[in-house]
């Protein structure tokens, strides 16, 4: 699994302070997965809490996509890859 | 996403029917049907088909060559690396292996050289674990913690790749009031509904 949860909003410090800082991954929508289901990814991948994971579940349901966490890339890919494991859409990026 | 279409709440005669799991003492638990064991249990075989090794059909590797030839290939992914990793022509195989890097193919494949063996390995394995926890015949079904989890995943597989057979889109629900009996995909429809509630069932049951 994930490592510790990564924020989304990072502070503006440890932006300054870590320039390798932010790549994203971000969990695209889909048909097929069930919107508790990927609720519960969210908590379980990241230890979100069931509001948080709601909360960005809806991100990607309404707005066909969501940034579900945010750091240095090989985290990201960790996660990208983990997200893969449960079949959710998933890809990194460095810009958005 | 999708909500399932089915209300968690309509009552135990529906659960009864349609073999959804519930929380109990020891983990979620669910009764299923011959016919319905025999359905999921060929529909996780295909997806161990489509992701295991190519030539073996119970989707492992299988070691070295008799005739002990080895190529670049083998050593690859002796050491977990798959070499010439490129997104796959087959729609279900592109769903359940996606590039990691929109837009850069480069990228993605580099990732993908790193991290399909493993993909392919643990998709593989929850299969697996379906297929050892549901009898043949049917029958009850109690999941501990890591098989509830490999049954989340691998249900998902199933309907992904269901989904993209079936083409699926936002608009499904509608679609299907509207299919033809006649259309191919009519005889897909109900079992990719149907594991759609059982999946929900199983999320809710472990939340």
């Amino acid at each position: 699994m994930s490592v510790a949860p990564a924020e989304v909003d990072l502070p503006e410090t440890e932006q300054e302070t870590a320039p390798d800082l932010p790549w994203v991954t971000i969990v695209w929508n889909d048909p097929v997965n069930l919107m508790s289901y990927v609720t519960y990814v969210f908590q379980t991948v990241f230890g979100y809490a069931k509001p948080k994971a709601e909360k960005l579940m809806l991100d990607v349901h309404h707005k066909g996509r969501a940034v579900v966490s945010s750091g240095a890339r090989e985290a990201m890919e960790r996660d990208a890859e983990t997200l893969h494991g449960y079949g959710l859409w998933a890809t990194i990026s460095h810009d958005s | 996403m999708t909500d399932g279409g089915q209300d968690p709440d309509e009552g135990a005669s529906l659960e009864e029917l349609m073999g959804g799991f519930r929380s109990a003492h020891g983990g979620p638990t669910a009764r299923f049907g011959a016919a319905q064991a025999a359905i999921i249990r060929d529909l996780i075989g295909q997806v161990i088909e489509l992701l295991g090794e190519p030539g073996d059909p119970e989707g492992e590797a299988e070691g070295l060559p008799v005739d002990g030839s080895v190529d670049a290939d083998d050593l690859a992914a002796m050491v977990g690396l798959t070499e010439n990793a490129t997104l796959s022509d087959d729609p279900v195989v592109a769903r359940l292996l996606p590039d990691a890097y929109e837009g850069n193919p480069e990228a993605a494949d580099e990732f993908r050289r790193y991290t399909e063996q493993g993909l392919r390995s643990g998709k593989v394995a929850t299969a697996r674990t379906v297929l050892a926890t549901l009898p043949p015949g049917g029958g009850r079904v109690r999941l501990a913690e890591p098989e509830a989890q490999a049954w989340l995943r691998a249900l998902n597989d199933v309907r992904l790749m269901l989904g993209v057979s079936l083409e699926v889109t936002d608009d499904f629900d509608d679609q299907v009031s509207d299919m033809s009996p006649d259309d191919p995909r009519a005889a897909y429809v109900g079992v990719y509904q149907w594991l759609a509630y059982i999946q929900d069932t199983l999320v809710r049951s472990l939340s």
